[in-house]
C-alpha cells in the first residue's frame, strides 16, 4: 500500500510538472496583460528543438537550453505581431499554436524514431536510499525540483519585487503605468518571452525526460490544459501548482483504479481529471469579486502609447 | 485533430497540383498509379509506418510499373472524403484507405468514380469497386501471450489499451489466453487511456501498471512510449504494429508486426493485369499479414519453439486461439469445449475472458 502511495506521488509530480512549467509561464504573460494562446505550439517547438539538439550533440541538458530558447524565440514572433503591430492577440495566439504544431512536425522530420539518453531522476546515492522519505523527496526528475524553484521564483518576483509589481500594474492599467513612465511594451515583451521560454522548457521536459522521443503532436493538447489552468487558478501561482498536481493525480488515480480492476467506465475516469480540476479550482475561486481583482484588467487588450 | 486542418489543406493543394501536372502525362503504357491515405504521420513505428513500409515494398516489387503517392495525417471524416476524391480525380487507379474512419468517405467517392478501384482497411462496407482487407491481429496476440506467460515472474501482465472496441478487446483476450495456456496463474491488468496516440498518457499508464506489479507490458496504442518505459523501468515489453527493439533493446521480448507488403503487391499486380476484384480479406499468419518480430535472446529456446509451433498450427488451420471452452471473467461460459469461435462472434466481442482483471468499460 505504502509503495503504491509513493509511486502515486512520484508519478503525480512527474505528470504535473509539465503543466507547472507551461502554466506558470503563461501566468506571468497574462499578468502583464497579454493573452498568448500559442502555448501548445511553443511547447512542441521547445520539444522538437530540445530533442534535435540532444540528438545531435549527445547532451540532453544542452537540448533543454535549446528547447527553452526555441520556445522563447517563437513567442517573440507573437510579441512583434501583437505588441508592436497591434494584431489581435487571440487570433495571433491561435495562429502561433497552429504554426508551432506544423513547424515542429517539419523540423523534426529527420529525427522521428531516434533515441536519446533521457534525463534520469537525480537519486543522490545516500539520500534516495532512505526508506519512504528517500523515494518521496529525493527520487524525482531534476525537472520536478526545477519547476518548484520556478514556482518560488515567480511567486517572489510577482509579489515581492519592484519589477514584479510594475508588471502587475501594467497588466491592470497599461495607460496609467505608461503615464508614470513605465515601459509598457518592453515589459510585455519580456513577459511574453518568459512565457515562451517556460512553454519551451515544458516541451523539452516532455521530449527529453517524461516520454523521451520525438513524434509529431506529442504534447497531445497539454498546452491547452495549461492555458485553462491559469484561468481556473484565478491567476495565482500556488493554485496553478495545486491545479497541475491535482490534474496529474486524478489522471493517475484513475489509471490505478483501472489497473486494480475497479469497475468504473474508463470513459468516465478519463473525463475525471478535467472535471475534478475545474470543479475544485472553480470552488476555491467562486468569489466573483476576487476573480475580478485577480484577473489582469487589461488582459488581451492591445496597448498603444498614443491611446 | 481539428487543429491539423491547415496541413491537410496544404496537402490537398499539393495533391491537386500534382493531379493537374499529371493530366498530360497519361499515356497508353504509363505506370499504374496507386494512392494511399494515412490517418497519422508515417513516423518510424506504428500502424501507418507499417502501411508505408508495405507501399515501398510493393513499389520495389513492381519496379517501374507503378507510381505511388501517399497523403498522411488525413483526419477521418470530411477531410478524408476530399483527399480521396482528389486522388481519384488526378488519375490514381487504385486507392488504399488505411483507417476505419475512412469507410463512408471511401464508399461515397467510390460511387462517383466507378472506374477507380478502392481498398479500405479494417472496415465492413464494400461496393462493386471497393474491396476490404484486415488482419487477424489476435493470432499474433496469442503468440505474444505465450511469451509473456513464460517470462513473467510476478504473474501479472500489463496492457495499455486505447478504446474498448471489439478489435482491441479481441487482442486483450487472445493475449490472456495465450499467456494462460503456458501459465494458468498469470493475469492481465488493463488500463484504458482513451486515446490512440498520446505518448505522455501511454507512459503514465505503463508506469501505473508497473507500480502494480506488472513485469511484462504490451499495448494497443500507437506510440513507442510503452516499450521505452519498459526499457527505462527494467521490465519486459511486447511491441505491437512494428518491431521496436531499437527503443527497448533489453525490454522487447518480441513484437506482433503487421506486414501488408505482399498483399499490396498482389492487389496492385491484379489491378494492372485487369484481374482485380473487390475482395473481403481477413488474413492472418497464414497469409503473411501477421509476423512475430525477432525474439529477445532472453526468451528461452523452448518458448520460442512453442511460439513457432503454435504459429505453424494456426497457419495450417489446426489451431484457433479462441477454441472453447471460453469463459468470461465473470465465470459465464461463452463457448462450449471443443468449439471454435465464429468470425461474427469475434467481431462483436464485448467481454473479458478469464484471467483479465476488471470489468470491460463498454460491457453492459
Amino acid at each position: 500500500m505504502i509503495d503504491h502511495a509513493i509511486a502515486l506521488v512520484t508519478l503525480t509530480l512527474a505528470a504535473g510538472t509539465m503543466l507547472v512549467f507551461a502554466a506558470l509561464g503563461e501566468l506571468v504573460t497574462e499578468k502583464a496583460g497579454v493573452l498568448n494562446l500559442g502555448v501548445e505550439g511553443m511547447m512542441l517547438v521547445g520539444a522538437v528543438a530540445g530533442f534535435i539538439v540532444a540528438d545531435e550533440t549527445g547532451h540532453a541538458w544542452l537540448g533543454v537550453l535549446a528547447g527553452t530558447a526555441a520556445g522563447s524565440a517563437l513567442s517573440l514572433i507573437f510579441a512583434v505581431l501583437t505588441l508592436s503591430l497591434l494584431a489581435n492577440q487571440v487570433a495571433t495566439g491561435l495562429a502561433l499554436s497552429l504554426f508551432g504544431i506544423g513547424l515542429s512536425a517539419f523540423a523534426g522530420l529527420g529525427h522521428v524514431g531516434h533515441v536519446v539518453d533521457p534525463i534520469a531522476p537525480l537519486a543522490p546515492p545516500v539520500l534516495s536510499g532512505l526508506p519512504v522519505i528517500g523515494a518521496l523527496l529525493f527520487d524525482h526528475s531534476p525537472f520536478v525540483y526545477l519547476s518548484l524553484a520556478l514556482f518560488g521564483l515567480v511567486q517572489w518576483f510577482l509579489f515581492h519585487t519592484r519589477a514584479g509589481l510594475i508588471l502587475l500594474a501594467i497588466g491592470e492599467s497599461p495607460q496609467s503605468a505608461h503615464a508614470i513612465g513605465h515601459r509598457v511594451i518592453a515589459v510585455r515583451y519580456s513577459a511574453v518571452a518568459f512565457g515562451g521560454a517556460c512553454a519551451g522548457l515544458s516541451g523539452a521536459y516532455m521530449a527529453l525526460a517524461y516520454a523521451p522521443m520525438w513524434t509529431e503532436g506529442m504534447t497531445a493538447g497539454r498546452g491547452w490544459i495549461a492555458l485553462a489552468l491559469v484561468v481556473f487558478a484565478n491567476w495565482k501561482p500556488w493554485r496553478v501548482l495545486a491545479g497541475a498536481y491535482l490534474f496529474g493525480a486524478v489522471t493517475l488515480v484513475q489509471f490505478q483504479a483501472q489497473a486494480m480492476g475497479i469497475a468504473v467506465p474508463s470513459q468516465f475516469l478519463a473525463m475525471l481529471p478535467y472535471a475534478a480540476t475545474i470543479v475544485v479550482l472553480a470552488l476555491v475561486s467562486r468569489d466573483a469579486i476576487a476573480i475580478r481583482l485577480s484577473a489582469p484588467a487589461s488582459l488581451g487588450r492591445p496597448f498603444h502609447a498614443d491611446a | 485533430m481539428s487543429v491539423l486542418w491547415p496541413k491537410s489543406v496544404l496537402y490537398s493543394v499539393l495533391v491537386a497540383v500534382a493531379g493537374l501536372a499529371s493530366v498530360t502525362a497519361v499515356a497508353a503504357d504509363a505506370p499504374f498509379k496507386v494512392g494511399f491515405v494515412y490517418v497519422s504521420p508515417v513516423g518510424d513505428a506504428g500502424w501507418t509506418s507499417q502501411h508505408d513500409a508495405a507501399r515501398k515494398e510493393m513499389e520495389k516489387a513492381l519496379d517501374g510499373k507503378v507510381v505511388t503517392k501517399y497523403v498522411e495525417n488525413v483526419p477521418e471524416g470530411a477531410d478524408a472524403e476530399r483527399v480521396i476524391r482528389e486522388l481519384a480525380q488526378s488519375g490514381y487507379q487504385l486507392i488504399f484507405t488505411t483507417s476505419f474512419g475512412y469507410m463512408n468517405p471511401t464508399i461515397k467517392v467510390a460511387k462517383q468514380f466507378p472506374k477507380t478501384y478502392f481498398e479500405h482497411a479494417t472496415g465492413y462496407k464494400t461496393n462493386t469497386n471497393v474491396g476490404i482487407y484486415n488482419a487477424r491481429f489476435y493470432e499474433g496476440r496469442y503468440l505474444a501471450g505465450i511469451v509473456a506467460g513464460r517470462m513473467t515472474k510476478t504473474n501479472i501482465a500489463g496492457y495499455v489499451a486505447a478504446f474498448p472496441i471489439p478489435e482491441v478487446v479481441m487482442g486483450i483476450n487472445a493475449f490472456t489466453r495465450g499467456m494462460r495456456s503456458v501459465n494458468p496463474n498469470a493475469v492481465t491488468k488493463v488500463v484504458w487511456v482513451n486515446s490512440w496516440y498520446d505518448p505522455g498518457r501511454e507512459r503514465e499508464a505503463a508506469d501505473t501498471l508497473i507500480s502494480q506489479g506488472a513485469d511484462v507490458l504490451t499495448n494497443h496504442t500507437d506510440s513507442t512510449a510503452v516499450v521505452q518505459d519498459a526499457e527505462a523501468k527494467k521490465v519486459y515489453a511486447i511491441a505491437y504494429h512494428s518491431d521496436m527493439s531499437k527503443y527497448g533493446p533489453h525490454a522487447q521480448l518480441t513484437a506482433v508486426t503487421h506486414q501488408w507488403g505482399a498483399y499490396y503487391t498482389k492487389e496492385v499486380r491484379d489491378a494492372i493485369d485487369g484481374k482485380w476484384k473487390p475482395g473481403s480479406v481477413w488474413g492472418g499468419i497464414r497469409e503473411g499479414l501477421i509476423k512475430m518480430g525477432p525474439f529477445n535472446p532472453v526468451v528461452p529456446k523452448d518458448a520460442q519453439d512453442l511460439v513457432n509451433r503454435t504459429a505453424a498450427d494456426i497457419a495450417a488451420g489446426k489451431f484457433h486461439p479462441f477454441t472453447g471452452p471460453i469463459r468470461d471473467n465473470e465465470a459465464h461460459e461463452r463457448l462450449a469445449a471443443g468449439k471454435v469461435i465464429s468470425d461474427d462472434a469475434l467481431l462483436k466481442m464485448d467481454y473479458y475472458v478469464e484471467g483479465v482483471q476488471g470489468k470491460l468499460p463498454a460491457a453492459k
